[in-house]
């Protein structure tokens, strides 16, 4: 658990990643279950959110509900890196770009309406570094999202002699 | 269970996909986010409290909650394990894998041969370097022999992350 977290805080971030109320007042009905006041529970939420502990409050959607994406990668030379990052990082479409310790150096996520649009970003970052991506798109999804548990050594990591399933 | 695969598209009419491109960023930190939501879209909330309950349902909305920045909350070991895994193996042992309580994502994707032989992809989220091998290694004793190769690549830096748009997650 993190240093900056209270008690209350990590509660919020440990125990409403899911089943957030579908009700008029749902920070209302999260405070109650807590025992803090409604705008106890929205300020902390709002601090976390300030503090990028929390990315957002919200649905998290299944994949390619509004467009097509893809995950590509280039193997960009050393002394080219930042160059190359520049090109992918300026592109709209792209809404995460990752450094990874591989030949494959740079990993970013192309978002867009259509599978063409996407196609066109990556001729378009080939175009400008001459560097060919790898066109890794989603062909199945394995994970079945029920949230990430941030209490070490309960739920988030099974004992070593637990069997695996 | 079986494996959702990316198509076929679920069914979403103009209503559905105006409250997902109106709350993919998130909802109001407001006592009534259904109701700010519903104003902006000119319904009312209790119209778009049900939309997402049936998107819910059928799978368009996995959950609805806080997300938590794995990286500011102390998990920056972040390690994308890759995997070549048998062709016939690979939906019932991706599962699997996919259940395991420390992976965030798990896909399958296409190889690129003779550049990229990997075709199954297990984010692990950990505290340290040390604690994402010994999930890899989990990972490995899984799946057994019917993988043939696997990697493991650490980020060293994040360049861009910007707020979810049109799609979600690394898909």
């Amino acid at each position: 658990m993190s240093d900056h977290l209270d008690p209350i805080d990590f509660r919020l971030l440990n125990e409403w990643q899911r089943a957030f109320p579908l009700v008029r007042r749902p920070y209302a009905e999260m405070a109650h279950a807590l025992g803090i006041s409604e705008e106890s529970v929205i300020t902390r939420l709002r601090d976390l959110k300030a503090r990028g502990h929390v990315s957002r409050v919200g649905a998290v959607f299944r994949p390619h509900v509004l467009g097509w994406s893809t995950l590509a990668a280039v193997a960009a030379p050393p002394e080219r890196m930042d160059a190359v990052a520049r090109v992918i990082d300026a592109c709209p479409e792209v809404n995460h770009n990752y450094e990874r310790e591989h030949r494959y150096n740079l990993w970013f996520v192309v978002t867009a309406s259509s599978a063409g649009q996407v196609a066109d970003v990556l001729t378009h970052i080939q175009r400008q570094t001459g560097l060919k991506p790898l066109d890794l798109p989603m062909l199945a999804d394995y994970h079945i999202d029920l949230g990430f548990d941030l209490g070490e050594g309960h739920i988030g990591q099974p004992p070593p002699d637990a069997p695996v399933r | 269970m079986s494996a959702r695969d990316a198509l076929p598209e679920p069914a979403l009419d103009e209503i559905d996909r105006r409250i997902v491109q109106a709350t993919q960023a998130g909802l109001p930190l407001t006592p009534r986010p259904y109701h700010a939501v519903a104003e902006r879209l000119g319904l009312t909330a209790e119209l778009v409290m049900a939309r997402m309950a049936a998107m819910l349902e059928n799978g368009v909305i996995r959950r609805i909650g806080v997300v938590p920045n794995h990286y500011a909350l102390g998990y920056t070991a972040n390690g994308m394990t890759v995997w070549d895994v048998a062709d016939d193996r690979v939906d019932e042992l991706g599962e699997a894998v996919g259940r395991l309580p420390f992976v965030s994502h798990c896909y399958r994707r296409p190889r690129r041969l003779p550049l990229w032989p990997y075709n199954l992809f297990a984010m692990v989220h950990a505290k340290s370097r040390e604690q994402a091998q010994a999930y890899a290694d989990q990972i490995t004793a899984l799946l057994g022999d019917a993988c043939r190769k696997s990697d493991i690549l650490y980020s060293s830096r994040i360049l861009k992350k910007t707020g979810l748009r049109i799609g979600e997650g690394h898909p």
